[in-house]
């Protein structure tokens, strides 16, 4: 291969690369210097290698709350996704109905998290929220987020739901627009149900977009931690403990660097394998060749 | 197979429409035959895409009645009309097989599997798309999708009638001469009743045994491709058919003699009379290839300029001067290419009088 005599370009890549490396490389050098040190304070620290590694592996308050997160995960795609198409299918097509739509469904996605977590946590306040003191109150149904696991659960969920089903609504709707208007024709003159033509011509022509909401539904629910973290703290107990708020509880909480650095690049890799795992299988949805 | 009928069609995309120019569709009354092999041809624009989805029930009209075998249809949704429509792109269902396509609007119906297997092996063979059968419709060229959007409607036997709407925009040069005989066996061999929208006029003239024109909303004339050439009713049709399209002149009438500011051209007797009755704007149009260009005066002829020629191969384009106004001819190529000053005569039988774009005859 033939070498350019003046390589001075290379320079101009060299912003980016400073921005790179203040954004994300170096944080990164330094979980992992710290994954592999014992430190006790300033200036005083000891290389231990894989310790923390193992050590947190082993770790079964780690297992529960990565399989919590996994459930939490699973059940935010199950639910968010056939709802949001849902949603999408049933909103105008055209007319004012679209922008008031749009907006109303939007909203959710415009508050700051932390806000959201504290919304949800007074609306369903057993004493004075709406939500809460009315399950108690009005429909004798007992309900108390901060004593019963399950119904922390379902709080969490419920905010979960509320606050990102609108992405994939937003992205669902995006992907229903672009089809073209004959293939609307087409199935109704080859005499399609609306049930088909659900199938056959408005699944396949959303799957880019459903993928991509697919993959950010799940990267950010099983990254999520403002919202349960004020509403619910993790508990009761540990029920909802997720990973990211099981993380600041090690790393800022107990000052344990050394098993936060450890636990981070696990979790990391964990994300990053999921996401590749999820990416190439839904790439290749419906591509094999059947009769 | 079925009579289609279209009874006093008025069409607009407008709630409330007020002028004429509101209206897609001013008023179509036509009827196309059981059987027929017809295209609808006209500039973009002009309603075709309208009036086919009217056809097929897609939309449903203002104002008329669609009547299929003197049933009317005007209220019915398109699958409950039996019609089959092919688009301009390619309309598949991706993620299914050809044969899965194919087999779609069967399955709708509620055929057996049995009749259903059949009957797709049996199109598929008409379409020479066999060997994809088992094959995604996705991954196909562009011709062999389209052949598959046919096949579609070709599976319902009892079809009735097959509707084209520019089907052949996104086939290559080559294909398109394929598929457009393709069309015509199948044509033969079934005797459907095709409905074939374009705006490429060596398509519907090569492909349809009767041709209607449309023009702002209107079909302005219906006939075969050989009297839309000879016998134009209107200015649009002498204009939009034939390469290059009519010559038009604007004229007056004295006696039996068309006056072109200083130059009279004779006309035949009765055309001549019913100018002289004629009211509104006259033009006499000529097809550039009966106009004929000769180097020596004659009887009858007037004096023209020669602007440039232009050498299509197999014959020339001559641009003429006459009293300001620019004309046409079509030379074969073993004539002399003329230059400077002309003679041109305008047979009287060739040579039409429109008033206000319509011919009077």
């Amino acid at each position: 291969m033939e070498k350019w005599p003046n390589n001075k370009a290379w320079l101009l890549v060299l912003p980016v690369f400073v921005i790179v490396a203040f954004s994300a490389i170096i944080p990164l050098m330094t979980v992992i210097n710290y994954s592999v040190q014992d430190i006790f304070g300033p200036g005083q620290s000891v290389f231990v290698g894989t310790e923390w590694f193992r050590e947190m592996l082993a770790d079964h308050r780690l297992h529960d709350a990565l399989w919590r997160q996994f459930v939490f995960s699973g059940l935010v795609l199950l639910i968010e996704m056939p709802l949001g198409i849902l949603i999408a299918l049933a909103m105008p097509k055209k007319g004012w109905g679209v922008a008031v739509c749009l907006v109303t469904v939007a909203l959710p996605l415009l508050i700051p998290w932390n806000t959201i977590g504290t919304i949800w946590m007074i609306f369903t306040r057993p004493d004075i929220g709406l939500f809460g003191a009315g399950m108690n109150n009005l429909m004798g149904i007992p309900f108390d987020h901060t004593d019963n696991w399950l119904d922390a659960w379902i709080t969490v969920m419920l905010m979960e739901v509320w606050h990102w089903t609108p992405l994939v609504v937003l992205m669902a709707y995006a992907g229903l627009r672009a089809i073209p208007e004959v293939y609307y024709q087409a199935a109704r003159i080859d005499g399609a149900s609306a049930w088909s033509t659900f199938l056959y011509i408005q699944l396949p022509k959303m799957r880019g977009v459903l993928t991509i909401a697919f993959l950010l539904r799940f990267m950010d629910s099983f990254l999520i931690y403002a919202e349960p973290f004020v509403l619910t703290g993790g508990g009761p107990g540990n029920s909802t403990t997720f990973l990211s708020i099981y993380l600041v509880k090690i790393a800022l909480l107990q000052f344990d660097l050394g098993p936060g650095g450890a636990f981070s690049l696990i979790y990391f890799v964990i994300v990053l394998l999921f996401c590749f795992i999820f990416y190439q299988a839904l790439l290749r949805v419906g591509k094999g060749e059947k009769v | 197979m079925a009579r289609i009928e279209l009874n006093e069609v008025v069409h607009s995309y407008l709630p409330k429409p007020k002028s004429e120019s509101d209206y897609a569709l001013k008023r179509i009354h036509n009827v196309w035959d059981d059987g027929g092999a017809c295209a609808l041809l006209g500039p973009s624009g002009c309603g075709k895409t309208t009036l086919l989805n009217i056809v097929s029930g897609l939309l449903t009209p203002s104002r008329g009645r669609v009547l299929y075998d003197g049933k009317d249809v005007t209220e019915l949704p398109p699958e409950k009309r039996n019609i089959a429509q092919v688009f301009q792109f390619p309309v598949l269902y991706d993620t299914m097989s050809v044969f899965n396509n194919l087999a779609f609007p069967l399955r709708n119906r509620g055929l057996s599997e049995i009749k259903v297997k059949e009957r797709v092996l049996e199109v598929a063979e008409i379409l020479d798309l066999t060997p994809f059968l088992n094959k995604r419709a996705e991954g196909l060229a562009a011709d062999a999708k389209q052949k598959i959007s046919l096949g579609r409607g070709l599976v319902r036997s009892d079809v009735a009638a097959i509707l084209f709407d520019e089907p052949l925009t996104v086939i290559d040069p080559q294909m398109k001469w394929y598929l457009r005989q393709k069309l015509k066996d199948i044509h033969e061999e079934f005797k459907l009743t095709f409905i074939y929208v374009t705006h490429d006029q060596v398509e519907a003239l090569t492909f349809a045994d009767q041709v209607a024109v449309m023009f702002e909303g209107e079909i302005v004339q219906i006939g075969s491709p050989q009297d839309l050439f000879e016998n134009p009713e209107h200015r649009f049709v002498g204009y939009f058919i034939g390469s290059p399209g009519m010559n038009f002149l604007e004229c007056t009438i004295e006696g039996n003699e068309a006056r072109v500011d200083g130059a009279g051209i004779v006309l035949d007797e009765e055309t001549a009379a019913k100018g002289r009755k004629a009211s509104g704007k006259l033009e006499l149009g000529i097809r550039p290839m009966y106009l004929e260009v000769h180097a020596r005066s004659g009887d009858g002829m007037v004096k023209a300029r020669v602007k440039g020629v232009e050498d299509l191969g197999s014959y020339r384009i001559v641009a003429l001067m006459l009293e300001g106004q620019t004309l046409k001819a079509r030379l074969p190529e073993d004539k002399p290419v003329p230059e400077g000053e002309v003679w041109l005569a305008f047979p009287p039988q060739w040579t039409k009088l429109f008033a206000d774009g319509r011919l009077i005859s």
